[in-house]
């Protein structure tokens, strides 16, 4: 018994040196080590859009910074959560328990990002978002550790919503990714429509990674709606437009409209089925000389053009080590002050703001997929047709739903 | 939305493109129950492995033996994936299915089970779970052939044809001829059959054989109109064993027209109430135990 107590407490002992150098007052970097993760779709049908390419450029960035903040070294490390929330969750649960993990960036899916920014913000640690959609992200899920840095379906609705109202496609019908982002994007978009005396005339879900869209496709075609929406992203996207060739669907009087559209699927399907296509981006690579010489430098690693996530994701993470170096630490709550007090400028963000919810303002593009006789080269696939600033774009404080905003 | 005779047909006509999937995969289904007794778990990854051997063949086959250029082409998948899941089925009846033969059915639906689940575990493993497209579907089959009531692309069309062909090309050889007869004499007393001289083992082995090719066929046919993912085969299985219930464990006509029946059910089902689609055939399976347990074309043993 007495042999027992003693080891109880020389465990009990070992346990508060432990845990008391994890919480050492006078350190300013935890752990001896700033860590960040990025924690998306590896493997899946956002893979291309997001997966390996934005870790590739969180690592441009790291380097890009020199390695080291206040004298310590900083880590990338990546994981893939499948698409699965559950995954998603217990991923960020182990890196921030035991990986010494700082900051998550990536998480594409709305459902994982959802879940993930719940267990950052328990945690007290940092979370920002370049590759989900919802807005549900800066209301009611927002916490004060939560940032959402690139675009949301607020913005796609609206910018795309807007353009599509306003060149006389006034009866919609939605096809929606049955999940967190496909719900809130249908939801965004039909405000849009209504507010500009347009009408939805119906929406059929379907489940995330359809192969077979022949059957939702047919049910849009017969609600004679001039526009389809897609309100799906990826490969999703990518099937469904394919598809709705294969069946001779939006070549006569009906329009496909993609809601949410990446460089990197237009290069799937080609100039010649894309074309004339609109939607709404946060980046183009080819925008101005400062986005053309960094996207240069990803292409060379990467192989591919970065598509706004992945440009993102490089901008946030060089924001988060410029906000720890400015601090003085790594602590989350005095990086978030920074964060929120900096102005955000560079390739990736003009005229960038983090607002108190969490939402990184900037400057948002209405996109036209070129002609092929347009195409000057491989990547050559798009032009900038408006430049919508953050505060048109994105939604405002005052509909907000955010705990964070005071009214 | 309104029920016009144009959006009715397409969905029925969808719906008959998804039912002969769901025909020619039970009638594997019926083949091995009806003349082995056994219920075939590891149909769907045998589907899902037919689709593989058609997307690795194009994409990893010709680096692997030193030909880059190599391609399998589609026509080449459809005879050689199911020969080699043929085989492999062959090389598992030998090897484990035999064994079992003489114990409760539940045994081999066990094993055929466990196996499902570790095809399919190493194909996650390794593969993409969202699915690969598999990009070589041929020339001859590219656009749409106009019906009328819609655009139906000419690929579907073509699964359509071939499916009814081999599906009813089955039928006759085992309901309609002299070797037919054997396997099913075989089935019904093996000893009295192996004493007229014909080898009654080998006959099972081969059977089983056909019933797994029978999937891997289906497994190219779908692979240009889904993506090829490692779950196909299980998304998909769930369903087929619906079909076979509800058409009758074992009876081979009644899993061709119970496949394509219940597939164009759930067409038109989309018509009417989409999110009830995918329940329907279940749905109606509850309905046929209660009514007729046997299933809607079994006999009563």
């Amino acid at each position: 018994m007495k042999h027992l107590f003693s080891n109880a407490a020389l465990l009990a002992a070992a346990l508060a040196t432990t845990s008391g150098m994890a919480v050492a007052p006078n350190e300013k970097i935890s752990d001896g080590v700033v860590k960040i993760g990025v924690l998306t779709d590896m493997s899946g049908l956002y893979s291309t859009l997001g997966g390996k390419g934005t870790q590739v450029a969180v690592e441009m960035a790291v380097k890009d910074f020199g390695g080291t903040v206040l004298g310590k070294p900083i880590q990338v490390i990546g994981a893939d959560h499948q698409n699965k929330a559950d995954i998603a969750s217990a991923t960020a649960r182990e890196w921030f328990d035991n990986e010494k993990v700082d900051m998550i960036t990536g998480l594409l899916n709305s459902g994982c990002a959802l879940a993930v920014q719940k267990v950052a913000g328990d945690k007290k640690r940092i979370t920002m978002n370049t590759g989900a959609a919802s807005t549900e992200l800066t209301n009611k899920a927002s916490t004060p550790y939560s940032i959402h840095y690139v675009y949301d379906t607020y913005a796609l609705g609206k910018v795309t919503g807007q353009a599509v109202v306003q060149t006389g496609g006034k009866t919609w019908f939605f096809i929606t990714a049955d999940y967190a982002f496909g719900q809130s994007l249908e939801q965004n978009t039909t405000n849009f429509v209504n507010k500009l005396g347009g009408k939805v005339v119906g929406s059929v879900r379907h489940p995330l990674s359809t192969a077979d869209f022949s059957s939702y496709l047919l049910q849009a075609q017969s609600s004679g709606a001039q526009i389809i929406g897609l309100a799906n992203a990826g490969g999703d996207t990518i099937n469904a437009i394919k598809q709705a060739r294969e069946f001779g669907i939006g070549q006569k009087g009906q329009k496909l409209v993609g809601l949410l559209i990446f460089d990197t699927d237009i290069k799937s399907l080609g100039l010649n089925v894309a074309q004339g296509m609109q939607f709404t981006s946060g980046f183009y690579w080819d925008r101005d000389d400062a986005t053309r010489a960094w996207s240069k430098r990803f292409f060379d690693i990467h192989k591919a053009m970065p598509t706004m996530d992945q440009a993102g994701a490089y901008s946030a993470a060089m924001n988060y080590l410029k906000a720890i170096k400015a601090a003085g630490t790594d602590d989350p709550d005095a990086v978030m002050a920074k964060l929120k007090s900096m102005d955000i400028s560079d390739f990736f963000a003009v005229r960038g703001k983090i607002r108190i919810d969490g939402r990184m303002v900037h400057d948002m593009y209405l996109m036209e997929v070129k002609k092929p006789s347009e195409s000057k080269g491989e990547w050559d696939l798009l032009k900038i047709i408006k430049t919508v600033p953050g505060d048109e774009a994105f939604m405002p404080l005052s509909e907000s739903t955010s705990p964070l905003v005071k009214k | 939305m309104e029920l016009s005779f144009q959006t009715v047909m397409s969905q029925v006509m969808l719906g008959l493109n998804n039912g002969v999937f769901y025909a020619i995969l039970s009638l594997g289904l019926a083949v091995i129950f009806g003349l082995l007794n056994i219920v075939n778990f590891v149909h769907g990854a045998l589907y899902m492995l037919g689709a593989y051997v058609a997307l690795l063949g194009y994409t990893m086959l010709g680096p692997l033996i030193g030909k880059p250029d190599f391609h399998l082409n589609y026509w080449a998948a459809l005879i050689v994936a199911p020969l080699v899941v043929g085989l492999l089925g062959i090389g598992v009846e030998r090897a484990m299915l035999r064994r079992l033969r003489k114990f409760d059915h539940l045994y081999g639906l066990l094993l055929t089970f466990g196996l499902a689940l570790i095809i399919q575990g190493v194909f996650t493993n390794y593969f993409n779970v969202s699915g690969d497209a598999y990009d070589a579907k041929p020339e001859a089959l590219e656009g749409a052939v106009n019906l009328g009531f819609m655009l139906f692309p000419k690929y579907r069309l073509w699964v359509i044809v071939i499916s009814l062909l081999v599906c009813f090309g089955t039928w006759f050889v085992i309901e309609r001829t002299k070797l037919g007869s054997y396997l099913r004499a075989g089935t019904e007393n093996p000893e009295l059959v192996k004493a007229f001289g014909v080898n009654v083992p080998l006959m099972i082995t081969l059977t089983y054989g056909y019933g797994v090719a029978l999937a891997a066929f289906a497994g190219v046919l779908a692979a240009p109109i889904y993506s090829v993912s490692p779950v196909m085969g299980s998304e998909m299985i769930i369903t087929v064993f619906a079909v076979v219930v509800i058409g009758g464990m074992g009876s081979i006509m009644g899993s061709i027209i119970t496949g394509l029946l219940l597939g164009m059910v759930e067409g038109f089902t989309k018509v009417v109430y989409a999110p009830a689609s995918s329940t329907v055939i279940f749905l109606i399976m509850v309905v046929v135990l209660l009514v007729k347990p046997t299933g809607l074309f079994g006999r009563e043993s």
